[in-house]
Order: structure tokens, then C-alpha cells, then sequence
């Protein structure tokens, strides 16, 4: 999508489309001086924004979604700020302080673009802190800043949580294709950084997972059993009354295979009740 | 997307000696500035998308239209990757050229993954609809060589995940096309879990490296015709995708 060349060709028919958008004008004369490509790729959420802001499209149910994945990225961004500062001393090795770091980047970025997005909807984006979240899942985790295989357990559950929510809410986007492209952007974050932790979970000695990057079945790979919620589901193979295993050509597809090769949505509530225990409201 | 953006200012003229603003005063005063909203999101996007410069416009493997078309273009991409890891893991120097057990888990997973993606599609689409199965081409990748390989499987998980994150409001809003966008956002984040892998593969911790995610936190989306141009030189046949939605 090119930005300018969508407000060019509005302004063709909409000579006024500047004043609609009103006290953004000086936001787009400043864009005309950058280069096109980083208008075109930096912008595409705020600018969808503008626009349904500007026609009067602005939905209090998509404010209600982005609130949604709002609580969420905060709640994965304030845990990874302690996590990368803690871990050090729980045992992680160097390399994985760097994951963490960058994880904890995206969360942090996460939170701005929704916090943006959510404003210019003309929405107040839900306020927490560190204080409203409780990682140790009110004592069933306790060592979750003192031990590294606690910490990456946390991690791994809110990662495989926040694909399934996200997937979850793609259908309540659809009114607003600028908000939607963004999500799913934000959605296939979170399924890299939930194969990350699963494989650091893996490879960790100590820590010595029987799970791959992927979900096998609803299979939560040594997780504690009150996470089994973030799994359950995921078990399916068969897509729309389609099967998913069998033999095509040489190639098997084994049942556990068929499970991994889909990730499956969870519903808003499923998604609340599962992060219930880490929210003190 | 350079490349792209190049072809809009080329073509500038052409949009609009077609799309004159007297024409659109017109449909504008009868179709109210919503409707006319949507419409000038589709002028823009033909921009882009009839010009993708890969020379496919109006021959060969036509995907064809509406959401059909969006399940097609994604079955060609799962064809593609679905043939690469059949290959990779098929290959007589496979167990050399990865020696490593957990590696070849890996790919041999991901080949699974991605027949089965093929597969539920082909099942998915209408046989009347649906495209033949294509010839790919992967002459220019050296199955003997763990580095090549492995970056040929970054490049079709990058490229298939930034294809599905675009391709997400092609579809339709309501009914079959609320389905289908469930249906890929199934299949996108098991794309990025392999993408992931791979580039930890290649260097552990760049599974979401600044190569590919943006200083939003984003991931890449991409349209059919820039996706399908990154393709084209891994598929024999020539991919028409200009029936396809542009919003």
C-alpha cells in the first residue's frame, strides 16, 4: 500500500480530505518529506486510523479488540522489562538475555502502536502498570524471577496465549483493513518469539523440554498443569471438515503432524480466564 | 517495494486520464464518501497490483478472483514450499548434509507441515476452481549445502508468512471469507513458528532479527504481486494474479 498515492487520490475527489483530517495536516506535510518508502511503511496503522476517524467509521468495537491485545502486550511487556532484568541472576546464558531483550522490545513496541491506534479511534487505552500483574500467578510460580526454567515456563505460556488470542480477534477486524494487517503483523511476532521460548525451553539442559516450536496435540511441554487452558484445542486434525493426515505421494502426514501444521483461536474469555491468575485489577 | 512505488509514479498518468475528478465528483455526490472511500482504496491498489513488474499480467496460471482467488494464491505459495521440503528432505545427501538429528527433525516436520497445508487447500478449493499443480524450479538452490538450503528455507518462511499477513483483507467480510481469514490465520503463525526456527537454525536468535521485524514490533505484509515477483524465480510456470482483490 502507498500511502501518499491513496491521499493523492482521495484529494482528486475530496479536495477537503486535509481538513477532514484536520490537526493531522501538519503530520502529513511532514510525511511528504521523508522519503516514500518509510511513509509507506510506517504508517499504514495510524494512517487507517485517521481515516475512519476522518469518515465517521470509527467502531467502539474495534477499540474494544485493541484494548483486548492492549491488556495483553502489556501484560507480556511489563513481564519481559523484570524477566531481562532478572535473568542474569536466575541462570540465563548471555544469548538468551539477548532473546529476552528483544522480546521485550517488540511487547514494549507492541503496547505504543495499539496505544496510538486505540487514541486516534478516539478511544482511552486501558492504563497498567507493573503493579496490576502478578507473574507468579498468585503463588503458583513463585520462583518465576529466581529460576530461569520458571521464567521461560511464564514466557512460553503468555507467547502460545497471545498467538491463539490475536488469531482469535482477526474476524471482529474486518470492518477496518489497516487495523487488521496490523494485527496479523503483530500476531506472526508473537508465534516467532512463542517458537523462540519453546526452543530455548528445548535446548536448555535443565530445562531439557519434550516439545519442538511448534504444539503437538494439546500437548503443554512440561508447562505447570493450571496452563493446560493455552493448549487445549490445539489438538484438532481435521481443518473444515477437511482430514489433515494421511499419505499425498511419498509424504505422511502423521496425526500429530496434522495437529502441529494449524494453531488454533481462543475466544476473548477463554483468553481472560487463562490470564486471570497474573492480573491483580 | 522501491520497485513498486517507481511503477506508481510512472503510471501516474494513466490513473488519471481513467479516474478524472469530474467522473468521481459524480459518483461521489451518489455514492456518499464511504462508499467512495473504499473505491479510491482499490484505484490505489490496482496501482500497485497491475503493475507488479514480474510480466504476468494476462497469461498463465490464472488465480483467478475474489476469495477463491486469495486461496489459490495461497495454495500456489504452499505448492512452492511444500515441494522445496519434499525435495530437501528426499535428497540422497540429506543425513550428511545435515548430520545433525534434531535438524533433521526439524526440516523433516516442516515438509510435513507445509504438505499438509497444500493439501487441506487443494481440498478446500473447488476442483473447477482451483489452479494445477505447478512446476517449481529450485535449479539455483544446492540441496548439498546445509547454508543454502537454509537460507532458502528463510526466504520461503519470511516471504510466506509477509504473503499471508498481507493477504489477510483480501478476503471477504462476511460468511465464507470470515472462515477463510480464520483458515490462514491458522496457518500464518505455524509459518512463523518455522521461520523462526530456521533463522535460529542459521543464527540462534534471529528468529524475529530487524531484518524482518520493524521498530513498531511489526512483521512484514506483503502484496501478491511483490510476493509472487520474490517467487517467480522458483516457479517454471507464469502466475496471473490480476483477478485478484486489491483490498
Amino acid at each position: 500500500m502507498n500511502i501518499l498515492n491513496i491521499i493523492t487520490e482521495i484529494q482528486k475527489v475530496d479536495p477537503e480530505v486535509f481538513d477532514r483530517l484536520d490537526s493531522r495536516r501538519k503530520v502529513f506535510q511532514h510525511f511528504a518529506g521523508f522519503g516514500k518508502k518509510l511513509a509507506a511503511t510506517a504508517v499504514p496503522l495510524a494512517f487507517g486510523s485517521m481515516l475512519n476517524k476522518a469518515y465517521g467509521q470509527t467502531s467502539a468495537d474495534i477499540v474494544g479488540v485493541l484494548n483486548f491485545a492492549l491488556t495483553l502486550e502489556h501484560l507480556e511487556a511489563e513481564f519481559y522489562k523484570q524477566a531481562v532484568t532478572a535473568a542474569p541472576a536466575a541462570g540465563a546464558p548471555a544469548i538468551a538475555v539477548t532473546a529476552l531483550t528483544t522480546i521485550r522490545d517488540h511487547e514494549v513496541a507492541h503496547v505504543n502502536a495499539l496505544r496510538s491506534t486505540i487514541t486516534s479511534l478516539g478511544g482511552t487505552p486501558v492504563a497498567l502498570t507493573a503493579a496490576n500483574f502478578d507473574f507468579t500467578a498468585k503463588g503458583a510460580v513463585p520462583t518465576v524471577f529466581t529460576n530461569y526454567g520458571s521464567m521461560l515456563a511464564v514466557a512460553q505460556a503468555f507467547e502460545d496465549t497471545g498467538v491463539r488470542a490475536y488469531k482469535g480477534q482477526a474476524g471482529n477486524l474486518v470492518s477496518n483493513n489497516a487495523v487488521l494487517e496490523a494485527a496479523l503483523r503483530i500476531h506472526s511476532v508473537e508465534a516467532r518469539h512463542a517458537a523462540h521460548i519453546r526452543r530455548m525451553r528445548r535446548d536448555t539442559p535443565a530445562i531439557a523440554a519434550q516439545q519442538k516450536p511448534w504444539i503437538t496435540m494439546k500437548d503443554r511441554g512440561g508447562l505447570p498443569a493450571f496452563t493446560q487452558g493455552i493448549y487445549d484445542g490445539e489438538e484438532l486434525t481435521t481443518q473444515a471438515n477437511v482430514p489433515i493426515a494421511g499419505t499425498f505421494g511419498t509424504v505422511t502426514v502423521s496425526a500429530n503432524a496434522a495437529s502441529e501444521a494449524f494453531d488454533e483461536p481462543l475466544t476473548r474469555e477463554q483468553v481472560l480466564a487463562i490470564v486471570q491468575p497474573f492480573i491483580r485489577m | 517495494m522501491s520497485k513498486i512505488i517507481k511503477q506508481n509514479e510512472n503510471d501516474a498518468g494513466v490513473i488519471k486520464a481513467i479516474t478524472t475528478p469530474m467522473q468521481r465528483r459524480i459518483f461521489f455526490k451518489y455514492a456518499g464518501a464511504g462508499a467512495a472511500l473504499s473505491t479510491l482504496l482499490l484505484v490505489s491498489c490496482d496501482d500497485d497490483d497491475d503493475n507488479g513488474g514480474s510480466g504476468s499480467t494476462n497469461s498463465g496460471v490464472d488465480l483467478g478472483s475474489a476469495d477463491v482467488g486469495v486461496l489459490n494464491y495461497a495454495y500456489a505459495l504452499e505448492q512452492l514450499e511444500a515441494a522445496f521440503y519434499t525435495m530437501v528432505v528426499g535428497h540422497s545427501a540429506f543425513n550428511t548434509t545435515f548430520s545433525n538429528a534434531l535438524e533433521r527433525s526439524v526440516l523433516t516436520d516442516i515438509r510435513d507441515h507445509e504438505v499438509a497445508h497444500r493439501e487441506f487447500l487443494k481440498a478446500a478449493i473447488p476442483a473447477n476452481s482451483r489452479i494445477k499443480d505447478l512446476t517449481p524450479d529450485f535449479s539455483s538452490i544446492n540441496l548439498s549445502d546445509r547454508t543454502a538450503v537454509l537460507n532458502a528455507a528463510k526466504t520461503f518462511e519470511d516471504l510466506g508468512v509477509a504473503a499471508y499477513n498481507g493477504a489477510g483483507k483480501l478476503f471477504t467480510n462476511s460468511g465464507a471469507g470470515l472462515t477463510y481469514l480464520t483458515l490462514a490465520g491458522k496457518i500464518v503463525s505455524v509459518e512463523a513458528r518455522h521461520a523462526a526456527e530456521i533463522r535460529d537454525l542459521i543464527s540462534n536468535g534471529s528468529f524475529a532479527d530487524n531484518t524482518v521485524i520493524d521498530n513498531m514490533g511489526f512483521d512484514k505484509a506483503l502484496m501478491p504481486n511483490e510476493v509472487l515477483t520474490a517467487a517467480k524465480p522458483f516457479i517454471k510456470d507464469t502466475i496471473n494474479f490480476s483477478n485478484l482483490p486489491t483490498q
